[in-house]
């Protein structure tokens, strides 16, 4: 058996306010160090391009796409989840009440990205307008609402608590 | 109060909008692998050599697979004869993405290094990437069983020559039905577990029990022990009711192996492996006077089935030609079909598929009749239309009798919603102002066939039945649970189906749980496609809730000392009608139902429980009427849907925002066919459009908002009287877009433009115009 070169290097993030601390492979992605080390299987993978927004999560509270960060880019950083918004008690964020409220998801396989891209939307422009919404959401990709629904989700987070909050 | 009708939230999001949602890739088992797929980079080659000795020899790899380590298993179940669809391609790979090599690790990324680490050496054959090429004289071969491409011919029906001749006008059409990738934002998924007393499967699937029968026979193992799992599934489609060839490797590999084995589907692989929808070409003729009324009709379809046909691919040209005459009374259809194979991705079922490609043909036939004799579009619809009172309706094709409909009243239900006058008047003032972008109106009167299906429609695709199985089971407290072979993946089946339950039994919704997708909890099952949940199994709910509803009944008249007739239900309460103080509470006849002493004479314990196989008489035919209203950038050829004007009738609403959110995503994947998406090959056979980069799966900035009403005639063939509302949107949408369009440039002399209508296509005709 021929071994391929392969080190490990330590990894330390702070997920959803907990610090998680893992020896993984430089190469491993942030999506499948959240997936596979911290076992927070709410970020999806979608597309291998950037395209479709489903890993979207919060570094230092902006949003990015976690198939495009190397998880040694996030060492010592914040990251936040579809997991980290509720209020913890199996309450919801707004914006998730509003996803629910307004019917802003079917598979739901988006919706987490979703998400955290209206969670990040919503608070750097706590009232966007329809044309603001949609052009923030350009990079997540919905196949079963048609948008209109995920629109009014935002539109209810934005008049019933806003971005919310997180650890 | 009914639930029927309620906007009730959904009962599936809490877990989704929380990411306790389980997907296949979110399951971990201990000792779990990963199967990562070598694919065909060749549209068309010999397979000189596949070398894996360098993949074999990576710490962590399990196992590397070619063709030849499964020699004795069959090829992908759905195959047709003689053209089978290898598991791993051996002689020949046939399309780009067909299957050459596997691999398993134990870890996803030592996997892909594998997989990158075999080297395949093809010596590259002629290879056909359009029906064109296909269908030349001297074409090359795909499959040397057919002598030529052609899979099945079915020439016209009828001969009309002597009703074109007869004629006043005739006009012919060519149109094309752009291939599409479904494009599930979850691509395909597998997670096989062959364990020491059985073979337990998760998989993103639309059909776990047709999964299941198929696995086991493909094995040669018993169903008993062939367990198969949908868990929360990411999207469908149509295209994951088809037995992907991963499912069946991870399996073989899982029992080579000893160990689960799972594997995630790339985008990238995605676009080529999951079977592609559309991609016909129709010559159409028609046959009409001068007040626009149509006197025959010829519709010849050319389905290319891609590489491999599909026993579900192959079925698309007849729902396409069966639905030829969409809403109209049409004296003479006739109808020819021809499956084709080429070096390009399978093609099989998606959203709509058969009855998009048909209604995009005959509403573009209504507006080119309209063009030809100057009578307005509206007027040509209502001139055509088959009349309210005209139902049960026979088509020239057997396989549709039309249930019911109001393709009149939907039309004017929408021309509430859009004031037609004033467009026509804008649109004229606009192309008096060269600096004003254009406008185009575009309708669609639309119909199509869903509620799969009468006994024998879906046997015809390889299904074990056409029913859908529904068992309700009361508890000991008075809850209920609900078992549905229906397969959701993001309808909302377990919120409709529960609201049908609940006032059905007089039990609270709260208190009712619907449970699906699992072979082993749940009796036996069909599957969620075809647009048939609600009318088939929702209706099965209904039955089995109405049985179970009346030996409640028995018990609670034998509790209270009343008559059954007497006794009604009320917030969770039996009793006597008119005596709503002498009452049982639902939890008490429960739990007394599983008691022998409290039980009237004859009843048995654990009676408040009903499995029902429901079957439905026929299809049903949901229809619509929706408007359309761009504006197209004179300068760029830039398309705009500034309105979207939609006229739904799915028959009885079970849950309107279920239904519009139904018809919201339907109407996307249709603006999204007839404005963006297009999968494309070019003359080699190489797929151009292989990642989300080139293919476009449209996001919110490019997708408009609706406006929604409703018109309703009731299902005849059950009695919730639902017809179906999931492909609805997909096969309205695209004809009012490209009619819209057309409609926009028609002063061009602009007949026709096939989708998507990009930019480009457009800019070279206002281009060529100047």
């Amino acid at each position: 058996m021929s071994t391929i070169e392969t080190h490990t290097t330590r990894v330390t993030v702070t997920v959803n306010g907990r610090e998680v601390s893992e020896e993984v492979e430089p190469r491993t992605l942030l999506v499948h160090f959240l997936r596979e080390q911290a076992r927070l299987t709410g970020t999806h993978v979608g597309c291998d391009t950037s395209n479709c927004g489903a890993c979207t999560v919060l570094i230092d509270d902006e949003a990015a796409k976690s198939c495009t960060v190397l998880a040694v880019q996030a060492n010592g950083h914040k990251v936040t989840t579809v997991e980290g918004v509720g209020n913890g008690n199996g309450g919801f964020s707004p914006v998730q009440e509003g996803f629910r409220q307004e019917h802003g998801l079917q598979c739901g396989y988006c919706t987490p990205g979703m998400i955290m891209a209206c969670t990040a939307l919503l608070a750097e422009n706590p009232q966007p307008n329809e044309h603001q919404i949609r052009e923030a959401l350009e990079g997540n990709l919905c196949r079963c609402t048609g948008y209109e629904t995920i629109v009014r989700a935002v539109q209810w987070a934005a008049t019933n608590g806003g971005a919310g909050e997180w650890a | 109060m009914s639930l029927i009708g309620a906007k009730v939230l959904r009962k599936e999001d809490p877990n989704l909008i929380t990411g306790q949602g389980q997907y296949v890739d979110d399951l971990a088992p201990a000792g779990c692998s990963f199967m990562a797929v070598v694919r065909s980079t060749e549209p068309h080659a010999r397979i000189v050599k596949v070398d894996t000795s360098a993949a074999r020899s990576m710490d962590g790899v399990l196992a590397v697979w070619t063709a030849a380590d499964i020699a004795s298993l069959p090829a992908r179940p759905a195959s047709l004869p003689g053209m089978d669809m290898p598991l791993i391609a051996g002689d020949a790979a046939r399309f780009v993405g067909d299957i050459v090599a596997v691999v398993v690790a134990t870890d996803r990324y030592v996997a892909a290094d594998a997989a990158e680490a075999v080297v395949v050496d093809y010596e590259s054959l002629p290879a056909i990437a359009s029906l064109g090429q296909a269908l030349a004289p001297d074409a090359p071969m795909i499959h040397p069983v057919l002598q030529g491409n052609t899979v099945f011919f079915q020439d016209y029906t009828e001969d009309l020559t002597a009703e074109f001749d007869a004629a006043p006008r005739t006009a012919t059409l060519s149109l094309v039905n752009n291939r599409c990738a479904p494009a599930p934002i979850e691509p395909n998924v597998v997670l096989a577990d062959w364990g020491a007393t059985g073979l337990t499967v998760w998989a993103a699937f639309q059909a776990p029990h047709h999964l299941r029968n198929t696995i086991a026979a493909f094995f040669g193992i018993s169903q008993d022990t062939t367990r198969v799992i949908a868990p929360d599934v990411g999207g469908g489609f149509g295209a994951k009711i088809n037995f992907a060839s991963e499912i069946f490797l991870a399996a073989a590999l899982s029992r080579a192996v000893g160990r689960p084995v799972k594997y995630t589907q790339t985008r990238s692989e995605c676009m080529v492996a999951m079977f592609h929808g559309r991609a016909q070409e129709h010559k159409v003729d028609v046959a009409f006077d001068d007040s626009g009324k149509i006197l025959a009709l010829k519709v010849q379809v050319t389905q290319d089935q891609g590489a491999y046909p599909d026993a579900t691919g192959m079925g698309l040209p007849v729902l396409t030609t069966a639905m030829a005459a969409g809403c109209y009374k049409i004296p003479k259809v006739a109808v020819s079909w021809r499956n084709v194979v080429t070096n390009t991705t399978p093609v099989a079922a998606y959203r709509g598929a058969g009855r998009p490609e048909a209604s995009y043909m005959i509403e573009r036939i209504i507006d080119l009749v309209a063009d030809e004799t100057g009578v307005d579009p509206i007027d040509v619809r209502k001139t055509n239309f088959i009349p309210a009172d005209g139902f049960p309706y026979q088509t020239h094709s057997p396989l549709a009798v039309y249930d019911s409909g109001n393709f009149a009243g939907a039309l004017d239900e929408l021309l509430r919603h859009v004031d037609y006058p004033a467009l026509k008047a804008e649109q004229a003032a606009r192309l008096a102002d060269p600096t004003a972008k254009l406008l185009g109106i575009g309708f669609s009167s639309w119909l199509e066939i869903a509620g799969f299906g009468p006994p024998g429609s879906l046997e015809a695709f390889g299904h074990l039945a056409s029913w859908e199985s529904a068992q309700v089971r009361v508890q000991p407290d008075g809850s209920a649970i609900i078992y549905t072979g229906a397969s959701p993946h993001g309808q909302g089946t377990v919120t409709t189906f529960a609201q049908i339950a609940a006032d059905q039994l007089g039990i609270d919704f709260d208190r009712i749980s619907v449970r699906h997708g699992d072979t082993a909890v749940i009796p036996q099952g069909i599957g969620t496609m075809g647009s048939r949940a609600v009318a088939v199994g929702g209706e099965g709910v209904k039955t089995a809730s109405t049985r179970v509803f009346e030996r409640a009944k028995k018990i609670a008249a034998h509790l209270l000392e009343a008559t059954e007739d007497d006794i009604v239900v009320e917030n969770e309460e039996f009793h006597v009608r008119g005596t709503p103080s002498k009452s049982v509470p639902w939890s008490q006849v429960a739990w007394k139902s599983f008691q022998p002493l409290e039980l009237p004479a004859g009843m048995e314990p654990g009676s408040l429980d009903a499995t029902v196989f429901q079957q439905v008489p026929n299809f049903s035919f949901p229809s619509g009427a929706y408007c359309c209203v761009v504006e197209i950038d004179r300068e760029t050829g830039e398309v705009e849907i500034r309105n979207m004007y939609l006229v739904d009738d799915c028959g009885t609403v079970i849950n309107p925002m279920l239904v519009e959110g139904q018809v919201h995503g339907g109407v996307a994947q249709g603006i999204a066919q007839a404005l963006y998406e297009h999968m494309q090959y070019d003359e080699s056979g190489v797929p151009r459009t292989a990642t989300l980069m080139d293919y476009l799966v449209p996001a919110a900035p490019d997708l408009p908002g609706y406006v929604s009403g409703r018109t309703v005639t009731l299902n005849p063939s059950n009695t919730l009287g639902a017809k179906g509302v999931g492909e609805s949107g997909s096969v309205g949408a695209p004809p009012a877009v490209i009619n819209a369009v057309v409609d926009a440039l028609s002063h061009l002399g602009v007949k026709h433009i096939d989708m998507p209508a990009t930019p480009q296509k457009i800019w070279s005709i206002l281009r060529g115009s100047k």
